[in-house]
């Protein structure tokens, strides 16, 4: 039953010698064997088992951290030395990564273990986990359903404890969003928290990653781990670190929580309102205040971001063209043939719509009216927040305006683009944001939305833990786990 | 009917930093293929570029040396094209702002007139990496060393009205950024590359549409290209036809232009900011501290030169256009050298056998201070400007010291007065008949017999004491 030990608990056991390394590694791996979710493209058993190895030597040295030997599950996206590094997408099937990461080798440092690198949507590009070159990820509480993307993987694997916990990066929901679905703890934060180096782009200025885990408390552990100024990444924050887990225990008496009017509008399911309402109620019964405010340009966040994200990402993914790494088509007659053929047998379909619809909106002609006009409205958005936040703490709501859908039932692209609704303001404004777990609608998970100011991480892990110290949606499993 | 030329150019510069501008890899040249390329370099998923600051101190260096506005706040904006020699589909580079902004430089002219041309802008980028078209027949190597290292554009007002002074601007803004450090001027290694924007018109007419021509290495290939194109451009209008705007390429062995691509088939860059990079701020202390280390500018040098030598305009002029031959010209002087004659050296013979050998003044067969012990040589009259020649020559050719050379080859200046006279006495009286000459006033005689003279000395004797002895005993 390690598995359904939280991060905290799982440290004390290795500790206490009540298990090894090894041993709890082999648990979950032996759960991953058995596991249909689809989780997991590469499962790194060997990898894992030398990495318990090492880390049980440093345990009986009593030299480790509080993550030393603890096992985790890394998103797809991050590079991981000498193991496949896809990013869901065919176009790196055969890419071995030759670095690691600033994340990975952060992990590495406190002798963590790798049990496998996640499945994901291509390239980030997506909310179901469904545009993966490996398929669709299987959501543990209803199979025929999607886990929510684009850390799908990560998301299914923390929900059915085949993982203690994931990392997930998060660019216009990516972690908050699967995090809901799956009924887990998930947080963005800061953007420039977290180190980028290393972590293959999507789009570069709202890029962000974070642990999805059990729990706030959890979070908070592994993001000390995360979080910190990195010489690699010009974008990462020099502003330092606070210990996460250390104000956890704080009273919320007197949290002024903004509820904005306008992600309580048209579109919300209203059973998943109800269950953001009864959460809000419970934090009003900790002694915490509630404030209606409005974000007027909210409407605004889905053509904005479409239009940031995608610009940026058909210049960040120009690079795999056949030449140096990844997917070559067979017999190219000439380099025009080589880039179309390489790039369009080994791209999937939405990763081709999203680089065409970036290169158009950056073709001369169309810059002002498109990129610049969308850098303008992201900065009024982020003023919508820098005024909500005058007046409150902390802003809720949900997360998706629905619980998880079946897989292959969203058709089309625009409705998909809006499932992530209420997610992408975070990211245009750079702020944190997160996921966790407030109850149910038809025996599917509901996550509930914190969105915290600028460098904030501290006092949302504070809000969420003292929350789930008062109810146990974050302990409740799907069956067969 | 007569045309204007107007041409502006774009010179890359390249900048002597030990590492690339956004990653850790050496930047020397002549390594084997791809051993100085590392993940940021090769774009590999997931790597991100981190600004060398020492390429924006360069970058602030010259911007100062040519009295350029600088931007305090720029961006760097990726360009973006597929090449195979691009390893990331875009290049880094500064698009909307520029680190150096408006600033200007004064060049000379023929006539002796200065200049004044106006610098657009210069702005930091990384280089890409090198195509090897002709490696092997069915494939095109790609070498990435170079992709990454930092390169200054410097960028021209279309200010220049002939080949000549466009030369004269680029050779010019060569000796500025080896002046101040910051590149090595290597051209035949492509550490600095001009790209010419050429148009014609009449007088007093708006611009005319600009072919812009590229893969130019030299500076006698710039003039020749420059002058090629005009023809071309003039022979094209005279048939009333008319220019189209294209990039044109420089092709050195046949000595002709050709078309490389049209505005039409031109890339559209789709340049925006690099969400990657953070701008680049530059606070008024950097400023002061690199304006400060700045060492004295190829003006300001030319300045004290006419002040403390007394040198002329145009010697000061051509002593300064580099910076390593101004420092050969003031280590004589340091020794003592007189200054005229050292002008006269560095400027005449020195060059004249430096241009002919294509050698670089530092690399010089005789250095400054053997040069300086040639010169005392004349001026102590040990001998004379025309056996200093000779001396120079074996110098050149590596015969030995000063010393040794005049020793050996017996060339010192006859100081014996009397023996002098002697020969002096025997010219004159076997050429009676000029004698006369001479006496009914033919003064022009006087060479001849100075002439006589210096003949039956091997050119031993000290000119002005033949001409002193000659005067008195003709008269």
């Amino acid at each position: 039953m390690m598995h359904k030990l939280s991060i905290a608990e799982l440290s004390k056991g290795l500790k206490n010698k009540d298990f090894s390394s090894v041993e709890l590694t082999q648990h979950y791996l032996d759960r991953i064997a058995v596991s249909e979710l689809n989780s997991y493209i590469t499962v790194t058993d060997e990898l894992a088992l030398s990495q318990a190895k090492d880390a049980d030597l440093k345990i009986a040295k009593g030299k480790g951290t509080i993550l030393t030997g603890i096992p985790y599950a890394h998103k797809d996206i991050f590079c991981t030395k000498g193991v496949k590094t896809s990013a869901g997408s065919k176009m790196l099937d055969s890419f071995i990564s030759p670095y690691d990461a600033t994340i990975t080798e952060k992990f590495n440092n406190e002798n963590m273990v790798m049990l496998g690198k996640t499945n994901m949507d291509e390239f980030a590009m997506g909310s179901s986990n469904e545009n993966s070159f490996y398929g669709p990820v299987k959501n543990p509480w209803d199979q025929k359903r999607v886990p929510g993307g684009s850390s799908g993987g990560s998301a299914a694997a923390v929900a059915a404890r085949i993982a203690p916990f994931a990392t997930g990066t998060d660019t216009g929901g990516s972690i908050r969003q699967p995090a809901s679905l799956c009924g887990i703890t998930g947080i963005k934060p800061t953007y420039g928290r977290i180190s980028r180096y290393g972590m293959i782009a999507y789009a570069s200025s709202l890029d962000q990653a974070g642990p999805l885990t059990q729990s706030a408390e959890d979070a908070a552990i592994v993001l000390n781990s995360m979080s910190g100024f990195d010489d690699k990444d010009s974008t990462s924050a020099t502003k330092e670190t606070p210990d996460y887990t250390k104000n956890l225990g704080n009273s919320i008496k007197g949290l002024k929580i903004g509820l904005p009017r306008e992600f309580f509008s048209e579109g919300l399911d209203s059973d998943v309102e109800k269950v953001i309402m009864q959460s809000i109620s419970e934090f009003e019964a900790m002694g915490a205040k509630v404030h209606e405010v409005s974000l007027p340009n909210s409407a605004y966040a889905i053509p904005t971001y479409y239009i940031v994200a995608l610009c940026e990402c058909s210049s960040n993914l120009s690079r795999f063209d056949g030449v140096r790494y990844g997917y070559r088509c067979d017999d190219p007659k000439d380099l025009n043939d080589l880039y179309l053929r390489s790039r369009s047998e080994g791209f999937g379909d939405e990763v081709k719509r999203r680089i065409m619809i970036g290169t158009y909106a950056l073709s001369a002609g169309y810059y002002d009216a498109y990129y610049l006009k969308a850098q303008k409205v992201r900065h009024l958005i982020s003023e919508d927040f820098k005024k909500a936040f005058e007046s409150v703490d902390v802003i809720m709501g949900p997360v998706s305006p629905t619980t998880a859908f079946e897989i292959g039932a969203v058709k089309d692209s625009v409705s998909m683009y809006l499932a992530d609704i209420y997610t992408l303001s975070a990211n245009l404004a750079g702020l944190p944001g997160m996921s966790i777990p407030a109850g149910f609608s038809n025996n599917l998970p509901v996550g509930l939305q914190l969105i915290g100011n600028h460098w904030s991480e501290e006092a949302l892990l504070n809000v969420a833990h003292q929350f789930q110290l008062q109810t146990n949606w974050h302990s409740q499993l799907p069956v067969e786990s | 009917m007569t045309w204007e030329t107007v041409i502006g150019l774009e010179i890359h510069s390249q900048l002597r930093t030990k590492s690339k501008i956004f990653s850790g890899a050496s930047t020397s040249f002549g390594a084997k293929p791809n051993t100085q390329a590392c993940a940021v370099d090769l774009g590999y998923p997931g790597v991100l570029p981190v600004l060398n600051k020492e390429a924006v101190n360069m970058a602030l260096s010259f911007g100062l040396a040519v009295n350029a506005k600088i931007n305090q706040h720029s961006i760097f904006a990726r360009k973006n094209y597929f090449y195979p020699d691009l390893p990331k589909g875009y290049q880094i580079s500064q698009f909307e702002l520029p680190i150096v902004g408006q600033g200007e430089i004064e060049i000379p002219l023929d006539d002796g007139q200065n200049k004044m041309v106006g610098i657009t802008r210069a702005h930091l980028e990384e280089d890409a990496g090198k195509s090897i078209h002709d490696l092997y027949d069915d494939f095109t190597a790609i070498d990435l060393n170079r992709a990454g290292t930092p390169l200054l554009e410097i960028v021209s007002e279309p200010d220049m009205r002939s080949a000549k002074e466009a030369v004269a601007y680029a050779k010019k803004i060569h000796a500025l950024v080896q002046y101040i450090g910051i590149c090595d001027g290597n051209m035949q290694e492509g550490s600095f590359r001009c790209d010419a924007n050429v148009s014609i018109r009449k007088k007093g007419d708006e611009l005319g549409t600009r072919a812009e021509l590229k893969n130019i290495n030299s500076f006698k290939f710039l003039e020749k290209a420059i002058n090629l194109e005009v023809e071309r451009q003039i022979d094209i209008l005279e048939d009333r036809g008319s220019i189209v705007q294209e990039t044109r390429l420089y092709d050195a062995v046949k000595n002709e232009t050709r078309s490389m691509r049209s505005k039409e088939e031109a890339n559209d860059y789709r340049y925006f900011p690099d969400p990657d990079l953070l701008p680049v701020v530059i606070d008024d202390e950097l400023l002061v501290q690199i304006k400060n280390s700045l060492p004295e500018l190829p003006t300001e040098k030319k300045i004290r030169f006419i002040d403390d030598f007394s040198l002329s305009e145009y010697d000061a002029e051509n002593l300064t256009a580099q910076k390593d031959i101004a420092d050969y010209f003031e280590s004589m002087i340091a020794k003592g050298a007189d200054v005229k004659l050292s002008a006269n050296w560095v400027m005449g013979d020195l060059s004249a056998s430096l241009n002919k050998n294509q050698i670089e003044i530092q690399d010089s067969p005789i250095s400054a201070i053997e040069l300086y012990e040639l010169i005392t040589k004349i001026s102590d009259n040990t001998i004379s400007g025309k056996i200093a020649k000779d001396v120079f020559k074996s110098m050149w050719e590596g015969k030995g010291s000063v010393e040794e050379i005049i020793e050996n080859q017996g060339l010192k200046q006859m100081t014996d007065i009397d023996a002098l006279e002697g020969i002096i006495d025997e010219v004159v009286n076997n050429n009676t008949l000029q004698v006369q000459q001479f006496k009914d006033g033919n003064s022009k005689l006087l060479g001849f017999f100075v002439g006589q003279v210096m003949k039956a000395t091997n050119g031993k004797a000290n000119p002005k004491q033949v001409n002193k002895i000659l005067n008195d005993k003709l008269s």
